[in-house]
C-alpha cells in the first residue's frame, strides 16, 4: 500500500518548508508533521484524527492555523476600496463585526475565501495559507493606491474550537465570553496583545486568536494547560469543517467555480445585488449578479451528499444518475466521525441538486448510492448571544 | 510460523500451504484510524501484486496488494464489521484474508522482519 499520495515525501527536491512559531511545541506533543500550504504542519497528534475530532465536538480543541495569511487594510477609503474586490457589503459592516468574503476574478470565479473584521481604524483580513501571496499581490495591485495593504507575517493564529472553548479561554482572557458569533475585539494576555474573534471552521462555538509569533508558544501552552483543551491536527480540522458544511478552498471552491454555483448566495448581501444601493461594481459582477437573479443560467451546484452504505466516497469520484448519465463530481468526502456516515460535497448538474435526489458515486468501479442532503451534516452550535 | 513482509507494507504469515495476509503496524500507523476495508472475493485467484483490497482511514485510502499468487480461501468478516481492528491488532484480529498459495517459492523474494523494519524506517 503506497503511503500516501496525499502526503508528499520530503526529498532533496522538495523546497524547504516554512515552520510556524509553534513548530517545537508540535514536535514535543508527538505531532505527525506533513507539508501543507508550504508549511510543515501537524496533521494529527498522538490521539489520532478520530479522537481529536470527537474531543473538539465535546470539549475544546486547539489548532495552529498560523500558516494562514493575516493582513490589514488601512486608510479612510479602505472599506470602499475592498468592496470593489468582493460581492460583499464591506462599507456597511459595523465596527467589531466580522464577515465572510470572497475575492473574485474578472470572470466571477473565486480567487479565495476570507474573513474580515472592521477594527474601527482598519480592516483585519484572514486569508487561506496556500493563497496568501497571490491574494496580497491581487489586493495590492487592485486597491493599493486607495489604502495601505499591510501583511502581518509576524502574527501567529490559533483557533480554539468546541463547546468548552469559552470556559478555557475566559480563564486566561476574561471578557471573551461577551463576544458573540462573528464579532471580534482586542484583548491582552500577560502583556501580549491579542485580537480575538468568536468564529471558526468546525461548526462549533469557538475563537480565533491572533497573537505575536514570539508569544504564541507560551500562550498555546497556557491554553493546553486548561483541562478542556487538547491539541488538534489538520486532519480533524478537515473532517470537522466538512461535517459543518464549510468549503475548503482548492477542493470545493476555486477559480473554476462562481459563488452561486458554490451555493454561497448567503455571503452576498442585498445591497450589492441587482436593485441594491451599491449593486455590482466588483469583478465578474455581470455573471455573478446574472446567476443570482436568474438571467444567467447556473449549470451546476454544490451540494451535500450522504452515502446510504458505509463506503467512504472521496474527492474526484464521479457521480451518475439512475440512468448512468455522468452528472457531477465529488470535491470533498470522508467518513464523518460525528455523523458516523460517509459524507461528501460535490458539484452536480442543477437538475440533480434537490435534497433527496438519489445519485450513484462510482467507487472503484462499483456504484455507491448517495442522497443529496442539506448541509451542515452536523448541527452548527455557534454562540449567537 | 514464518512471517514475511512486502514493500507495500503487507505481512503474510505462512501456515503450511496456506497463508494469512494483513497490513503492518507501520502501515496502520501511517494511515491513522481505519474506517473502511474492502476485501477480496473468496474463491477468486489473484496474481502477485494484484489489488486484492482497500483500506481507508478518515484521511486517506490505500490499496492492499496480493503478496503472492493464490486463491482467496477466506476473508475476515470481523474486520469488515469493525475496521478499527486493523489499528488495534494489525497482526492478529485485524487480518485481511487467507490465501492458498500457488507457489510457495514466491515468498522467498519477500522481506523478513529485520529487513522490513529497516525498510519501513526509510519508507
Amino acid at each position: 500500500m503506497p503511503l500516501f499520495a496525499s502526503e508528499p515525501r520530503l526529498s532533496t527536491a522538495t523546497p524547504v518548508l516554512r515552520t510556524t512559531p509553534l513548530n517545537a511545541l508540535h514536535l514535543e506533543l508527538g505531532a505527525r508533521m506533513v507539508p501543507f500550504a508550504g508549511y510543515s504542519m501537524p496533521v494529527q497528534y498522538t490521539a489520532g484524527l478520530m479522537a481529536e475530532h470527537h474531543h473538539t465536538r465535546q470539549a475544546a480543541g486547539l489548532f495552529d492555523v498560523s500558516h494562514m495569511g493575516q493582513l490589514r487594510l488601512e486608510g479612510a477609503d479602505a472599506a470602499a476600496a475592498f468592496e470593489t474586490l468582493m460581492p460583499v457589503d464591506v462599507i456597511g459592516l459595523a465596527p467589531g463585526k466580522q464577515r465572510y468574503g470572497l475575492l473574485l476574478t474578472d470572470e466571477g470565479t473565486i480567487i479565495d475565501d476570507l474573513m474580515f473584521v472592521n477594527r474601527g481604524d482598519n480592516l483585519f483580513v484572514i486569508v487561506n495559507g496556500a493563497c496568501k501571496e497571490g491574494d496580497i499581490a491581487h489586493i495590492t495591485q487592485r486597491i493599493g493606491s486607495r489604502c495601505n495593504v499591510i501583511p502581518m507575517p509576524e502574527r501567529a493564529l490559533l483557533a480554539l474550537q468546541g463547546p468548552k472553548a469559552v470556559d478555557a479561554l475566559k480563564r486566561l482572557v476574561p471578557g471573551v465570553e461577551k463576544l458573540v458569533f462573528m464579532t471580534g475585539g482586542a484583548f491582552d494576555w500577560q502583556g501580549a496583545d491579542l485580537f480575538i474573534t468568536r468564529s471558526g471552521y468546525t461548526g462549533e462555538d469557538g475563537f480565533e486568536i491572533s497573537i505575536d509569533g514570539e508569544r504564541a508558544e507560551a500562550f498555546a501552552r497556557a491554553l493546553l494547560d486548561q483541562p478542556e483543551v487538547k491539541p488538534i491536527g489538520l486532519g480533524a480540522r478537515n473532517s470537522l469543517r466538512l461535517e459543518a458544511g464549510l468549503c475548503l478552498y482548492g477542493n470545493d471552491i476555486d477559480t473554476t467555480t462562481t459563488p452561486v454555483e458554490a451555493g454561497l448566495n448567503w455571503a452576498m448581501q442585498k445591497v450589492r445585488r441587482t436593485g441594491g444601493a451599491r449593486a455590482g461594481g466588483f469583478p465578474g459582477a455581470d455573471k455573478v449578479l446574472g446567476q443570482l437573479d436568474g438571467t444567467v443560467p447556473v449549470a451546476r451546484k454544490r451540494v451535500g451528499l450522504i452515502a446510504l452504505e458505509r463506503v467512504p466516497v472521496r474527492e474526484h469520484t464521479g457521480l451518475q444518475d439512475a440512468s448512468g448519465r455522468q452528472v457531477g463530481e465529488v470535491t470533498s468526502g470522508l467518513l464523518g466521525p460525528t455523523i458516523d456516515k460517509p459524507v461528501a460535497m460535490a458539484y452536480v448538474a442543477a437538475d440533480q441538486a434537490a435534497a433527496g435526489t438519489r445519485l450513484n458515486a462510482i467507487v472503484r468501479g462499483k456504484p455507491v448510492a448517495m442522497e443529496v442532503s442539506p448541509m451542515p451534516f452536523v448541527p452548527q452550535r455557534y454562540h449567537r448571544g | 510460523m514464518t512471517v514475511k513482509y512486502t514493500q507495500e507494507h503487507e505481512w503474510i504469515r505462512l501456515e503450511g500451504g496456506d497463508a494469512v495476509v494483513g497490513i503492518t503496524v507501520h502501515a496502520q500507523d501511517a494511515l491513522g484510524d481505519v474506517v473502511f476495508v474492502d476485501l477480496p472475493e473468496v474463491g477468486r485467484r489473484y496474481g502477485k501484486g494484484e489489488v486484492a483490497g482497500v483500506v481507508e482511514s478518515v484521511k486517506a485510502a490505500a490499496d492492499v496488494f496480493m503478496p503472492v499468487t493464490g486463491e482467496v480461501l477466506e476473508v475476515n468478516e470481523s474486520l469488515r464489521a469493525d475496521p478499527s481492528l486493523a489499528n488495534s491488532d494489525p497482526l492478529g484480529q485485524g487480518w485481511f484474508f487467507k490465501v492458498k498459495l500457488a507457489d510457495v517459492s514466491e515468498t522467498n523474494g519477500l522481506m523478513d522482519e529485520t529487513a522490513y523494519n529497516e525498510f519501513s524506517k526509510n519508507a
